[in-house]
């Protein structure tokens, strides 16, 4: 450092330009060409990939977006619903009336059938869904006034009615073998032409709970739980995991049990799942005594498991917030929390977002944890509250997987499509929130 | 102060650099970075209404001790200091003095501009906001644009106050950074190499406000320009391997140093 700096020797003023080697330029430019080669052929596949998923999801599951319906002029006749007159002192009575047989007769009256040959009434009714019982029903009880009149009601059509309706049962099988008869298609050509029999928008695939009748099945009560669960995991997850980050990253003292913590968040990043699910089932359930299948206790659980992702995204926006900016808030004498919570926590905001969005996505499409804590349930009524029994939109999906019905199939794929269309709303959320906190400096 | 002639301020000024007493003191102050020791004995005082400037080789130490004044090295975890260091009497690193009531006095300027990314105005009023200085917003207003002309940015900036500070050029930030120092109205300023990233003529402009501020405040400024030391301090502190070679009045150290190394150091001969 303090040697003398000796002037230039001037030797090397005069300049001899040495032989150049040959150090491969053609093959250093086909490396380069080669590996953007191999680049886009990975973006392909993955595309190729994405598009085979897509493509196979929504093939498959956008039928399930319309329903067969049946409008038949019902005759609400007081015969049949109240033969005793006493729905005044009873009115339960209307609860249990007869209503399947008012389909029958508006059915017999429509299709024109011999009311004695009980096979083909049989059959008739068959096309009619079961849940057409509750459906006259809720009208009968939300209105008893109709009771003696005849009013046209929309009434869905059985599944595989349904299924065949819109093209999906092999016409081709033989009849023994076939679930949709010969007869029964003859009638459906009928009913079509006259315009009875249509195919609606399937406003039940969202609002109805569960059902073991694909046309009464919907993601209503999973989606109920599932949305549940997003609110007890984001007003959990964030704040806790905000909190911690920012105590481990600004305020910790780096020694050895802050290293063995931070080991130890990275670990549980990577733990399966349904670790969490037995952790849940160990803890809040028979530990705790909180109720099974119940969407406090998949929220807790869900944040157990996404805490771990927000803290490491929350660190990294900590870390990647230019240390000038806290020098210039502590050189003007601002306490160490004023810096953070003037300065660091605004800039850092966009990946803490975004972390806890991806966070929120992933747990949004967790089904493991959720089948060991009782979620995996036949829930037919929409949860008052957390506490009640719920499901999960993926397990949903999984419960109708398992069905046999060809209406199923398409629901299954309608659900994934619902499912999907979630998370891509959550994502590009995610986007606009980063691209609206972002700030250059 | 206006009537008065440039150089009869000037005058004013060196008098009382001369006959106050000192503003800060270090003594013995030696500082090390985990098991390496970065400073050694330092004794520097640091002379009221005066530019201080501290030269020497990268790595000599200059910028810990500048940081040692407001304590910001107590940022570095590894980071420990022995000595003492009095600001009007008063120990800095005394258990009793509140860092940040400490550093609401000793402001600080950085090697690159470092403007917060938001508002001209929310810079500037960052400081008395969080220190109280202004009951409203009349108040706030005429901190921020006295700070603002204070750092000769006021012209350049009054009309686009609310537009982002990262937006100015870097000149324009450094002196944004200056008047965001200032608003705090601090005694002591410390401005570690302000200059390094900008071109000459932002540099000019930065020089010939260290100048003016000269008036108000005390001044610590470390430089690798010696020119810049010699235009604009009255002190010159030389540094080296961690110990303080010299210390002097900036014409005596330019022209003839007690020192063989700072003689070395100013002819270039290393560092």
């Amino acid at each position: 450092m303090t040697d003398i700096v000796s002037p230039v020797p001037s030797s090397f003023t005069k300049t001899v330009s040495p032989a150049r080697r040959d150090i491969g330029i053609k093959r250093r430019y086909a490396a380069e060409r080669r590996f953007r080669m191999y680049g886009i052929a990975a973006i392909l596949t993955g595309l190729f990939f994405l598009f085979l998923l897509l493509w196979t999801v929504i093939s498959n599951g956008y039928t399930a977006f319309q329903q067969t319906t049946i409008t038949l002029p019902i005759e609400f006749s007081e015969k049949i619903i109240d033969p005793k007159n006493e729905r005044a002192e009873n009115p339960g009575k209307l609860m249990a009336a007869n209503y399947p047989l008012l389909v029958r007769d508006a059915l017999i009256k429509v299709l024109n059938i011999d009311p004695s040959n009980r096979a083909l009434v049989k059959r008739a009714t068959d096309m009619v869904s079961a849940s057409a019982r509750t459906q006259l029903r809720d009208v009968v009880v939300a209105n008893p006034a109709v009771i003696g009149t005849t009013v046209n009601v929309s009434l869905l059509a059985e599944g595989n009615v349904d299924s065949a309706n819109k093209g999906q049962i092999d016409l081709d099988v033989d009849e023994a073998r076939r679930k949709v008869n010969n007869q029964q298609l003859a009638w459906m050509k009928q009913l079509n032409d006259a315009g009875v029999m249509t195919k609606e928008f399937n406003t039940g695939l969202f609002t109805y709970g569960a059902s073991s009748r694909p046309e009464a099945a919907g993601v209503g009560v999973a989606a109920l739980g599932s949305l549940y669960m997003m609110l007890i995991v984001l007003v959990l997850s964030l704040p806790i995991g905000v909190a911690a980050s920012i105590y481990l990253e600004e305020f910790a003292p780096k020694n050895r049990f802050t290293d063995l913590i931070e080991v130890n968040i990275n670990n549980l990043a990577a733990v399966p799942s349904i670790v969490y699910g037995l952790l849940g089932l160990s803890i809040f359930i028979n530990f705790a005594g909180m109720p099974r299948s119940a969407a406090v206790v998949g929220g807790l659980v869900l944040t157990l498991m996404t805490l771990p992702t927000i803290i490491i995204a929350t660190r990294a926006a900590l870390k990647a917030v230019p240390p000038s900016i806290r020098a210039a808030a502590l050189g003007l004498g601002a306490s160490k929390m004023q810096t953070i919570f003037h300065h660091v926590l605004p800039l850092a905001a966009p990946g803490i977002l975004t972390g806890t969005i991806i966070g929120l996505a992933h747990a949004l499409g967790e089904t493991a944890p959720l089948l060991l804590i009782g979620m995996v349930a036949f829930v037919v009524d929409f949860p008052g509250s957390p506490m009640q029994p719920s499901t999960a939109l993926p397990v949903q999906i999984y419960m109708w997987a398992n069905e046999a019905e060809r209406a199923f199939v398409e629901r299954t794929s309608g659900a994934i499509i619902i499912l999907l269309a979630f998370l891509i709303v959550m994502n590009f959320g995610a986007i606009l929130l980063r691209r609206r906190f972002e700030r250059r400096w | 102060m206006n009537m008065m002639s440039e150089a009869a301020v000037e005058k004013a000024l060196d008098k009382k650099m001369n006959d106050v007493s000192f503003k800060m003191i270090g003594k013995d102050v030696s500082v090390y970075y985990g098991e390496k020791r970065a400073l050694f004995d330092v004794n520097l005082n640091v002379r009221q209404n005066t530019v201080t400037a501290l030269i020497g080789p990268s790595g000599c130490g200059k910028s810990t001790f500048l940081r040692c004044l407001n304590r910001m090295n107590d940022t570095i975890d590894s980071c420990r200091v022995t000595g003492k260091i009095t600001l009007d009497e008063g120990d800095i690193y005394d258990p009793s003095i509140d860092v940040v009531e400490l550093r609401a006095r000793v402001g600080m300027v950085f090697q690159k501009p470092n403007p917060f990314p938001k508002s001209i105005y929310e810079n500037v009023s960052y400081g008395p906001r969080i220190h109280g200085l202004a009951r409203t917003k009349a108040e706030m207003d005429q901190i921020v644009e006295t700070s603002l002309q204070k750092a000769g940015l006021w012209n350049e900036v009054k009309d686009r106050l609310l537009e982002p500070g990262t937006g100015l050029s870097g000149g324009q930030q450094q002196r944004l950074c200056i008047a965001r120092a200032v608003a705090v109205s601090p005694e002591v300023i410390l401005m570690d190499e302000p200059c390094s990233a900008l071109d000459p003529i932002a540099t000019a402009k930065v020089e010939e406000l260290i100048h003016e501020l000269r008036a108000n405040f005390t001044i610590v400024i470390v430089t690798h320009s010696m020119q810049q030391a010699a235009r604009v301090s009255q002190r010159t502190a030389m540094f080296h391997l961690g110990n303080l070679v010299e210390e002097n009045d900036t014409d005596k150290m330019f022209t003839n140093p007690d020192d063989q190394r700072t003689q070395d150091y100013i002819m270039g001969r290393f560092g």
